[in-house]
Parts: C-alpha cells; structure tokens; sequence
C-alpha cells in the first residue's frame, strides 16, 4: 500500500515542483520586461525570427485548413441549407479557433524548439553564466526580448492566418463546389464578426506567450550535454502544446460562456 | 586592511553529496592564488559560489569586506562588473564576432558606442597575441587554443579587479598550455589585478600562482607560497604534485 501512495506521490510531487519553477522563472522575466536596460534591437531581432520567418509555415497550413473546412462542411451540410453554412463555418472555425491554435502549434514546433535547443546549449556550455560576469542579466537579454517578440508577433501572424485562411475556403467553394462568388462573399462579410477576431487575437497573444516562456525555460534548465538539450527541446515542444489546447479552452470558455 | 575576498566556513551540498566542508580562504589584493585538487573536490563549486551562479548552504563570502552571498538584482551586477572569468571552455557567444564577443561587457554593461568598442577589442586581441584579422571571425572558426585566448581577452577586456581562471589549460598541448599560461601571468600583472584560478595542471599552478591551496574532500588541507609546494611535508599535496596512484587521496572510482 505505502508502495502505491510512493509511486503516486513522488511524481505528482516532481510535478508541482516543476511547474512552481516555471511559476518562479515566468514571475522573474516578467518582472524584468518593466526594468532597465531594454533590448530593443534584440526584440526586433526575435520579432523576425519568430514572426516573419513563421509565415511561410502558418500561412500555409491556414490555407490547407480554410480549403478543407469548405470540403467538409459543403459534404457534411448537403441537403441542410447549402453555401450560407458553409461561409459561416469557414469564418467562425478560422478566426474563433483554427487560425490561432493551429499558428500556435506551428510556432511551438518551430520557435519552441528552436529557442529551447538555443538557449539550452548556451546553459550547457557556460555561455548563460559567461553574460553575468559580463555585467549582463541573462533574463533581460535572453528571455525578455524573445517573450515580448512572441506576445507582438503571434496575433500578427494570426491576422494573415485568418484571412489566407478564409481565402483558402472560398477557393475551394467557387472552383471545386461552384457557389455563387458574390453570395458566398456577402455571407463571409455577415458572418465576419469582432468580437470573434478579437478573441482569436487574443489567444494568439497568449500562445505567443506559452510558446517563448516554455521554449526558454526548458533551455535555461537544461544540463548534461547534448543528451539534455535533446530533451529540454522535446519538452518545450510537447508541454507548450498541450498548455496551448489547455489555455484554448479555458480561453474559450470565458470569452464565450 | 582586509584582503580582497574572504571565504568563511562555506558549506555546499547537492543533495546527499556534500562538495565544500567548511571552506575558508582569504585572496589578498594583487596575489594570484591558485587552487589544486582532483576533478570533483569542489573546485568549480567554489567558483561558482563566489560569482554567485551557485548559492552556499551556509557560510558568507566578502569582497572587499562586503557580504556577497545574499546579493541581488543590481547591487549583484554591480559586484560582477569587479570581476572578469575565463571559462574552461571558453564560452564564447558563438551568435557574435570574435571582436564583440571581446567587447560585450563593455558594450552591454557600460553602453559603450561600436566603433569604440571595436578598437578596444582589437588593442585587447593585440595582448593576448592575436592579430586584428581574427576580430571579424565567428568562435565556431577558431582553434581550442585561440578559443581560451579570445575567451582570455573577454575577461580582461573592461579591466576588471578580480579575475577567475577555471582549468585554464584543459584540453590544450603543453606549448599551448604553456602560452596560455604565459599570457595569464602577464595580464594578471599590469591589470594588477587579484586572480584566483582552479586548476589540476601543476605546470600552470607553478606558473601563475603567488600561493597554491589544495583542496581536498571540500576542505583546504595546505598552502603555501609557489616555492614551497616540492617541500610541503603533507602526503596529499606529494601525491597529488606527482601524480602517484599509489597514497593517501583514493580515487573515488565509482560515482558516490
């Protein structure tokens, strides 16, 4: 019995504790965003590589979802009241839901493991302890300007997503199932609401967020050579993942509830 | 007056593994000392704790008579700003040039202008032997040796008063070594600066130190100026300067 309990224990014990330093970590980062000195050439600097060179792969994938959104509903609403539906689906799934979670899993994939395999060779090769005997904090220069650059970029790339993800859809309605452009236009434009767009933007903001926190925080922890970095780079990518479906949720619930 | 860093009783564990036992050391300002002992007697520890990158258990650290250990945020950095390191692999910021690699205390920490600093880290390569034509190179392209020298000119760049050598001479030939070795003692010199270095190379510690610490089992267990360390009379510090397997130190084969 007392073997049970232990076995149940000691990682749900190892669990708390992690997320409490990630608590701790996401608390002293924050708090250097508002304290000087400020990077803002570093910002910029991350603001391009996890926003613009993002695109190709979010805008794609935003096209690929708007496309087969169409193909699905047209499939699954035959007999059921045809194109207004289908306008209606594309929008609300592509600004309320697809267009950030699925850019958020994309840049976890991208910059997650990226900045986690960065940032964790520096951590393993002494370079993280180098810039505070350089008159430098490692959170201000490292951490900071890649969370900011997350939380600016992500509902900008979303933006593009939604409407390269709308684009998609109307494709796929005028060329492949032949509704009428004009109509099908008019439907996207009723359905296309703000309070949609803006929640979307919002969680993208969030996800931006999650992305560069976990990508950072499991790099800064990593030890033991190549072998930790491997697994500091898999760690940001899984736990970002599932927290960003998590906060999806919660998100969800409390802008539409 | 009071010497440059006091260690008193420092005391470090991780988990069951106690590393530093009631350490104490005290630097005096403009000595070079180096600490020698086997891998895993706590020597990086040591280090680290000073630099505050580790945080002791218990025990207190004075630099320049002020208590260091609970030091943070900006009186920390201001602390730092007195201290210069050469890493034992260098640690080179391998997304920069040689020459702001050379520079970045001064560029980050002092805010100084690029042009400055660029003339800066070309004057400092200059006296670590290195010609300005490496200045534009990445770390990725320089040799192990070239590597620590770049990594030498970083921790010198801003003049700092203290400056921290860990195992300065790993993983280098001995004419390398010996260079290497040569250009720490030099710079050390005209910074007039206080040095306190880690190493297991006794050609490197009879080189550079004013005064050899031997730590063993996290405690220091002798010292004495350079000269003395051939007639010590303590069968540690024999075995160790000798290299002999046979002795009093057992090598902990097996990982406790």
């Amino acid at each position: 019995m007392g073997d049970i309990l232990a076995t149940i224990g000691r990682p749900a014990l190892a669990f708390f504790a992690s997320v409490g330093r990630l608590f701790l970590f996401a608390g002293v980062s924050l708090s250097h965003i508002v304290r000087l000195p400020f990077y803002g050439r570093l910002v910029l600097r991350q603001m391009m590589l996890i926003g613009y060179n993002s695109l190709p792969v979010v805008g794609l994938t935003a096209l690929f979802t708007g496309m087969v959104l169409a193909l699905q509903s047209h499939t699954g609403f035959a007999g059921l009241g045809g194109d207004s539906a289908v306008a209606l689906l594309v929008v609300l799934s592509v600004t309320r839901e697809l267009g950030p979670v699925i850019a958020g899993l994309m840049v976890a994939g991208r910059v997650g493991a990226a900045i986690a395999a960065e940032l964790g060779t520096m951590s393993v090769t002494d370079q993280i302890a180098a810039l505070s005997t350089l008159s430098t904090n490692p959170y201000k220069y490292l951490v900071v300007p890649r969370l900011l650059a997350g939380v600016i970029t992500m509902p900008l790339l979303v933006v593009i997503a939604d409407i390269i993800g709308i684009l998609g859809g109307y494709v796929v309605a005028i060329y492949l199932l032949d509704y009428n452009p004009s109509s099908y236009l008019h439907q996207t434009w009723m359905a296309l609401k703000t309070p949609d767009v803006v929640s979307g933007l919002i969680k993208a903001a969030v996800f931006g967020f999650i992305v560069t926190l976990m990508g950072c925080y499991h790099g800064y922890h990593s030890r033991g050579g190549a072998q930790g970095v491997g697994s500091a780079t898999t760690n940001a990518v899984v736990s970002s993942s599932i927290v960003i479906l998590l906060m999806d949720y919660l998100l969800t619930s409390v802008f539409f509830s | 007056m009071t010497a440059k860093i006091v260690i008193k009783d420092l005391y470090k564990s991780f988990g069951p593994k106690k590393v530093l036992q009631g350490l104490n050391l005290e630097v005096e300002q403009g000595e070079s000392v180096v600490v020698i002992g086997g891998s895993g007697t706590g020597k990086s520890v040591l280090l680290k704790c000073i630099l505050g990158l580790l945080h002791p258990d218990s025990g207190e650290i004075f630099v320049d008579g002020q208590p260091t250990v609970r030091l943070r945020g900006s009186e920390r950095a201001e602390m730092m700003a007195k201290f210069g390191m050469l890493f034992q692999g260098a640690a080179l910021f391998d997304s920069l040039p040689v020459w702001q690699n050379v520079s970045f205390g001064l560029i980050q920490g002092q805010g100084m202008k690029l042009p400055e600093a660029k003339r800066v880290a070309i004057e400092t390569l200059g006296k670590v032997g290195l010609g300005a034509d490496v200045a534009d190179l990445t770390p990725a392209e320089l040799s192990g040796g070239m590597q620590k020298r770049v990594g030498l000119a970083r921790a010198i760049a801003a003049r700092p008063e203290i400056l921290f050598f860990d195992e300065p001479t790993t993983g280098l030939d001995p004419i390398m070594s010996d260079v290497i070795n040569q250009l720490i003692a030099e710079r050390v010199r005209d910074l007039g600066a206080t040095a306190l270095s880690i190493t297991h190379d006794m050609a490197s510690a009879r080189k550079i130190a004013d005064r050899i610490v031997m730590l063993y089992h996290g405690k220091i267990i002798w010292q004495g100026k350079t000269a003395e360390i051939d007639q010590s009379g303590n069968p540690y510090v024999d075995q160790f300067i000798h290299g002999r397997a046979e002795g009093p130190i057992q090598m902990e084969v097996r990982a406790s």
